[in-house]
């Protein structure tokens, strides 16, 4: 079973030194233990750019589509064998990256 | 064996085997809601069938076998749906490895799951009342004021979340326990405390059944855990606090406070009780919890004969022990009200008044600060108290007597 944990900030600005060490420890682990299937980092809000191809041509527009306060800063995608091995991971996600994470299963 | 008494031995049997159906049914389908619906088609089963079949020797087993066979059934008739989304919907227990001590029963995993702590705390209370209580949605919208379509959203949302996200059905690890235990106690203490000061223009300010709906979930609990301490606090907490219930309310269905309680009509039977699991806690040498002390309280007020009887020292103590467990500051009122018949009401007041800024939108802050007040002979400073109190309390019984007591100032 694969969960989707999103990390969620509300301020501009990257991962500290420190924290970036403590992700590096964090995701040795869940390499280490099974966990591990993706993980990245996610440029601000302001350099996204959203398309919309549904009609003739595509569209471009400047922006994130949704325009909030707290916004996706990065997310891991990992393999858990239910919601209290993927809490509990997620729980250690937060601590090492010093952020507010969300996690949604993948049907 | 006539109608009434087959309409009793299903009430019991819906009383004793709800839960245990449910649970066995979701161990085996892996799915909350196939479990749900066949125990609720084998109980209607029950209905019909037993007046012109009689009562089976084993109700258990038959309602068991009778919920089994409907949710194969449903499963067949489902059978077009595809593997892997049947496969997505199961609930997992793939832990093959179950600690020696681990306490186990179908109904302790289905009390765990429906109390988990990635569901909302109402979700949870509504599908702990569903699947262990067996209470209807109806019920259950009833109880909490809301509209059974809205209830049964709920209750349909936690089932597809449990699956879809795979919540697993399982007592939780040694390690995990104490947090998630506390979890479930949370959920049957709402329960009962909303059964024991009710809100709402339009309900009863006591609900009997929410009570008595918490003290059975919690006699199960307590049954499956015996070891738990906080597990025994909380029922030995609401066994004492059931026990002054009929002494609450006034003929006339105004609160009556503890001070001026009938004494004598307390329940003698469930007073005992209570305070046998409150020495027993204190048998056991392990340091208590926060139910265990608010028992302990409960069992020193339902000791004195008289409020004059009360040993206050003993009050406060088990109050300074609780502030150490838990800062709140609702804890803190709760001593304050207790340092008052202890050091008199000038220096209640004053910790009273320390809490304003994280309390002021309490109402028991305005009932204990009016109280306080008025035994301080400080009337226009005790009825503006008042006032602010019966803003805000929703309990039809509390306001009656607020209005009373405020219309007594001199």
């Amino acid at each position: 079973m694969q969960y989707l944990v999103s990390v969620i900030f509300d301020r501009p600005g990257l991962a500290t030194p420190d924290e970036e060490a403590a992700i590096d420890v964090f995701n040795d682990r869940l390499v280490a233990e099974g966990h591990w299937v993706f993980a990245g980092g996610l440029g601000e809000p302001s350099t996204a750019t959203v398309i919309d191809n549904r009609g003739e041509e595509a569209m471009f527009t400047d922006g994130p589509f949704l325009e909030s306060k707290e916004y996706l800063a990065g997310f891991w995608i990992i393999e858990a064998a239910d919601l209290d091995v993927a809490l509990k991971l997620a729980a250690e996600g937060s601590k090492a990256c010093n952020r507010k994470v969300e996690v949604r299963p993948f049907l | 064996m006539n109608r009434v008494d087959v309409r009793e031995a299903i009430t019991h049997a819906h009383y004793e085997e709800w839960a245990r159906v449910v649970a066995s049914l979701t161990r085996r389908f892996g799915d909350l809601d196939i479990a749900e619906e066949a125990a609720a088609e084998a109980f209607a089963t029950a209905v019909q069938r037993w007046p012109a079949d009689g009562v089976p020797p084993n109700p258990g087993a038959w309602l068991t076998t009778t919920a089994n066979r409907k949710a194969i059934d449903r499963i067949r008739r489902e059978n077009k749906r595809d593997d892997k989304q049947k496969e997505a919907q199961l609930l997992y227990d793939d832990d093959p490895r179950e600690p020696l001590d681990a306490i186990d029963d179908e109904r302790l995993r289905l009390i765990f799951t429906c109390c988990h702590p990635a569901l909302a705390m109402q979700t949870r209370v509504a599908l702990t009342l569903r699947m262990v209580g067996g209470l209807t949605v109806a019920e259950i919208a009833r109880a909490f004021l809301v509209q059974e379509t809205a209830m049964g959203q709920r209750i349909t949302r936690a089932k597809t979340k449990i699956k879809a996200a795979r919540i697993p059905y399982r007592v939780p690890s040694a390690e995990d326990l104490p947090a998630r235990v506390s979890g479930v106690l949370a959920v049957l203490f709402l329960i009962f405390n909303e059964g024991y000061l009710a809100t709402g223009p339009d309900t009863d300010p006591v609900r009997h059944d929410l009570t008595a709906e918490a003290i059975r979930l919690t006699r199960l609990i307590h049954a499956l855990m015996p070891d738990d301490g906080e597990v025994a606090g909380l029922l030995a907490l609401m066994l004492l606090t059931e026990a002054r219930r009929t002494a609450r309310l006034s003929a006339s269905g105004e609160l009556v406070a503890l001070g001026e309680q009938d004494r004598g009509t307390w329940d003698a039977a469930l007073i005992a009780e209570g305070h046998r699991l409150v020495r027993e806690r204190l048998a056991a040498g392990v340091a208590p919890g926060r139910y265990q002390i608010l028992a302990a309280i409960s069992a020193v007020h339902t000791s004195a004969r008289q409020m004059r009887d009360t040993d206050w020292s003993q009050v406060v103590a088990l109050y300074d022990q609780l502030v150490r467990l838990d800062p709140s500051p609702i804890i803190a009122l709760n001593r304050a009200i207790a340092v008052a018949e202890l050091d008199g009401p000038e220096v209640a007041l004053a910790a009273v008044d320390r809490l304003e800024h994280r309390l002021a939108g309490y109402h028991a802050y305005h009932v204990t600060r009016a109280d306080l007040l008025r035994r301080l002979g400080c009337s226009q400073k005790a009825r503006a108290a008042y006032d602010k109190a019966i803003e805000l309390t929703g309990n039809t019984a509390e306001t009656a007597y607020l209005t009373r007591r405020r219309d007594q100032l001199g």
